[in-house]
């Protein structure tokens, strides 16, 4: 069976690894959006602490025997712990100043991430086994599908949604959204503003070392896989526009699809569609998919 | 503020800038080597590019790697394969990197501040696959042996001593165009679009045009300094292009004193220096302390060294 000239497999295959990228887009979107709203600090680190995530799952079963499934619950906690000490000793420094300051401290950290990670690693790739539960693949009569990768699909989408659940539906997520209109009302009203903030980055660095994790056993775990993506994941932002957090999922997915179908097309372009994509919706949009007109 | 302190402050940056232009002039003939200083020129005339746009301009172009590199293969590519002489392949690449800058620019400020810089970081890191896919860029390799030829068909640009004077000649005449822009009334309107951009808007200036135009002039600069290190190191590489150049960049302007003449210049001495010292030694570590010096110029230093003495002068005149 053949659709364009393409094995219906490979097309499926790939679609299938779109959406696979297009969930880690989706779920490092998601928490530089709700960094950037209660913080005012675009994250660039997000990419280290998502390589940071990687590599605890990797160092724990490599040194520790530690199992895919505890890691999954122990990098987000490490990480998140990391991202509160960020925060508490270095953001919290930044929160009246211009924006941009925020996005240089957040560099420098990730170089120092990148540089630390690369002389303790080296800069070649380490693999990650899948878990025996999820190994192998499914024949679903049209195209076969790995376990893994089906996955990775759901649980993100779990992940993105629970969050997106728990932000706009509870009252948590309320305190959080009154926060990033006017923080000093919030204060008034006797909520603790500057440990919300703080738990919200460590929530974020854990949603994105929770990203890490998922995607340690598909990709090659090596220093630089954080800045190559969050580089992506920006323009991802600036398609989706930071208002909305079901568009920051919703791009994400639609991108990583996008990305998917042009590496079956034409894989040459397959590395610039995203930029390509965000020069053509700057053109039409200014503010982004889901974003508001100031 | 009395202008008895303005005065005075005037006139103790001048006699710095004569120190450093004097130091410059010597430092082939007091042992500092010239392959280094001519790199650290080149940087610094990228450094002070990029510091008319957050300087005095006020925005945030994370991308600027990206006019370097295209402007270091431009020439790289039309002075080895096309055989043009050093100076139309300097000029063609500064011509190329405007280009890119002006289509770029097109785009990047139809958005504000922070997502600007998001804007122009993946813009660059588009013409940065572009390259790493390009034949005519020798992919990982990189362009190499680019020769050095003859300036104007006579100076032998093979001597490194008048390769570095050169180098020197054009980094001033950078340094004093961009004197030129910031105090002129175009520069005046750059500066009222920094402090206040609706303000700007309100009193009737096309603030996208004027911004647009600062743009491409620092894209142009930008490309300048790529060209000219083209023709000093002989190889064009992807580095030139990598978001982590324009990330030093950002770093030798904040370092030195954003919006200052002379920071920019003093932060890319330092960088440079900085890794050519301390490669042999550190290895791998000096991302890290490079990133070090990023939190710790953010955290506490923001005014970089020119900004800070200013600062430190302008207490002990009152005082």
């Amino acid at each position: 069976m053949e659709i364009f000239g393409i094995p219906i497999q490979a097309f499926l295959g790939q679609l299938l690894l779109g959406l696979v990228n297009g969930s880690f887009y989706a779920m490092l979107s998601l928490g530089l959006a709700v960094i950037f709203g209660l913080l005012g600090i675009v994250n660039f680190a997000h990419g280290a602490l998502y390589m940071i995530g990687a590599y605890v799952a990797w160092i724990g079963m490599e040194k520790f025997g530690i199992n895919y499934w505890v890691s999954l619950l122990l990098a987000p906690i490490v990480v998140g712990a990391i991202g509160v000490a960020i925060e508490r000793s270095l953001l919290k420094h930044l929160y009246k100043i211009d924006p941009i300051y925020g996005l240089l401290l957040t560099f420098g950290l990730a170089l120092i991430a990148e540089g630390v990670f690369r002389d303790q690693f080296g800069v070649s790739g380490q693999s990650y086994s899948v878990p025996e539960a999820l190994a192998g693949a499914t024949n679903l009569g049209f195209m076969v599908l790995p376990n893994y990768r089906a996955w990775v699909v759901f649980a993100s989408l779990v992940v993105c949604l629970g969050t997106w659940f728990l932000i706009e539906r509870t009252r948590l997520g309320a305190y959080l959204r009154a926060g990033t209109e006017n923080p000093a009302l919030v204060q008034a009203f006797g909520i603790n503003v500057p440990v919300m903030v703080m738990l919200t980055y460590g929530a974020g660095a854990g949603l994105a070392a929770l990203a890490g994790v998922l995607a340690a056993p598909v990709i090659q775990i090596t220093p630089l896989m954080g800045s190559n993506l969050i580089i992506i994941v920006f323009a991802v932002v600036v398609i989706g526009g930071m208002g909305s957090i079901l568009g920051s999922i919703l791009t994400g997915l639609a991108l990583g699809l996008i990305e998917g179908l042009t590496k079956v097309f034409y894989p040459e372009a397959s590395s610039i569609v995203v930029f390509v994509i965000m020069a053509i919706v700057l053109m039409i949009r200014p503010a982004g998919l889901f974003g508001k007109e100031k | 503020m009395t202008t008895a302190a303005d005065q005075d402050l005037a006139r103790y940056s001048r006699w710095a800038l004569y120190a450093g232009l004097v130091i410059l002039l010597v430092a082939p003939f007091i042992g500092l080597y010239p392959v280094f200083m001519m790199t650290a020129l080149c940087f610094a005339i990228f450094a002070c590019a990029f510091n008319l746009l957050l300087g005095f301009t006020g925005l945030l172009s994370f991308g600027h790697a990206a006019y370097l590199g295209a402007a270091a293969y431009a020439t790289g590519w039309l002075v080895k394969q096309a055989h043009l002489t050093p100076e139309l392949g300097v000029l063609a690449g500064t011509l190329v990197a405007g280009l890119c800058g002006l289509v770029i620019g097109l785009i990047a400020i139809r958005r504000q501040g922070i997502y600007f810089a998001m804007v122009t970081l993946a813009m660059a890191q588009m013409i940065y696959f572009v390259f790493l896919q390009a034949p005519f860029t020798g992919g990982e390799d990189g362009l190499q042996g680019v020769p050095r030829g003859k300036l104007f068909g006579v100076l032998p640009l093979e001597d490194d001593r008048v390769l570095y004077y050169v180098v020197l000649a054009v980094f001033v005449a950078v340094f004093l165009f961009i004197i030129r822009i910031v105090h002129s009334p175009y520069g005046q309107v750059l500066k009222a679009i920094r402090e206040n951009e609706p303000r700007a808007i309100s009193l009737g200036y096309d603030v996208d045009r004027y911004k647009l135009l600062a743009f491409v002039l620092s894209t142009m600069l930008a490309g300048l300094a790529g060209s000219l290190k083209t023709v000093v190191v002989g190889f064009a590489t992807l580095s030139d292009a990598h978001w982590g150049l324009s990330g030093e960049v950002v770093l030798m302007t904040l370092l030195g004193g954003m919006g200052t003449f002379a920071g920019p210049v003093i932060g890319a001495f330092t960088i440079i220096g900085l890794q050519n010292f301390l490669a042999d030694q550190v290895g791998s570590w000096i991302n890290v302390i490079i990133g070090a010096i990023f939190v710790v110029c953010v955290v506490a230093f923001r005014r970089g060294f020119v900004g800070e003495l200013r600062a430190w002068q302008l207490r002990r005149r009152k005082s």
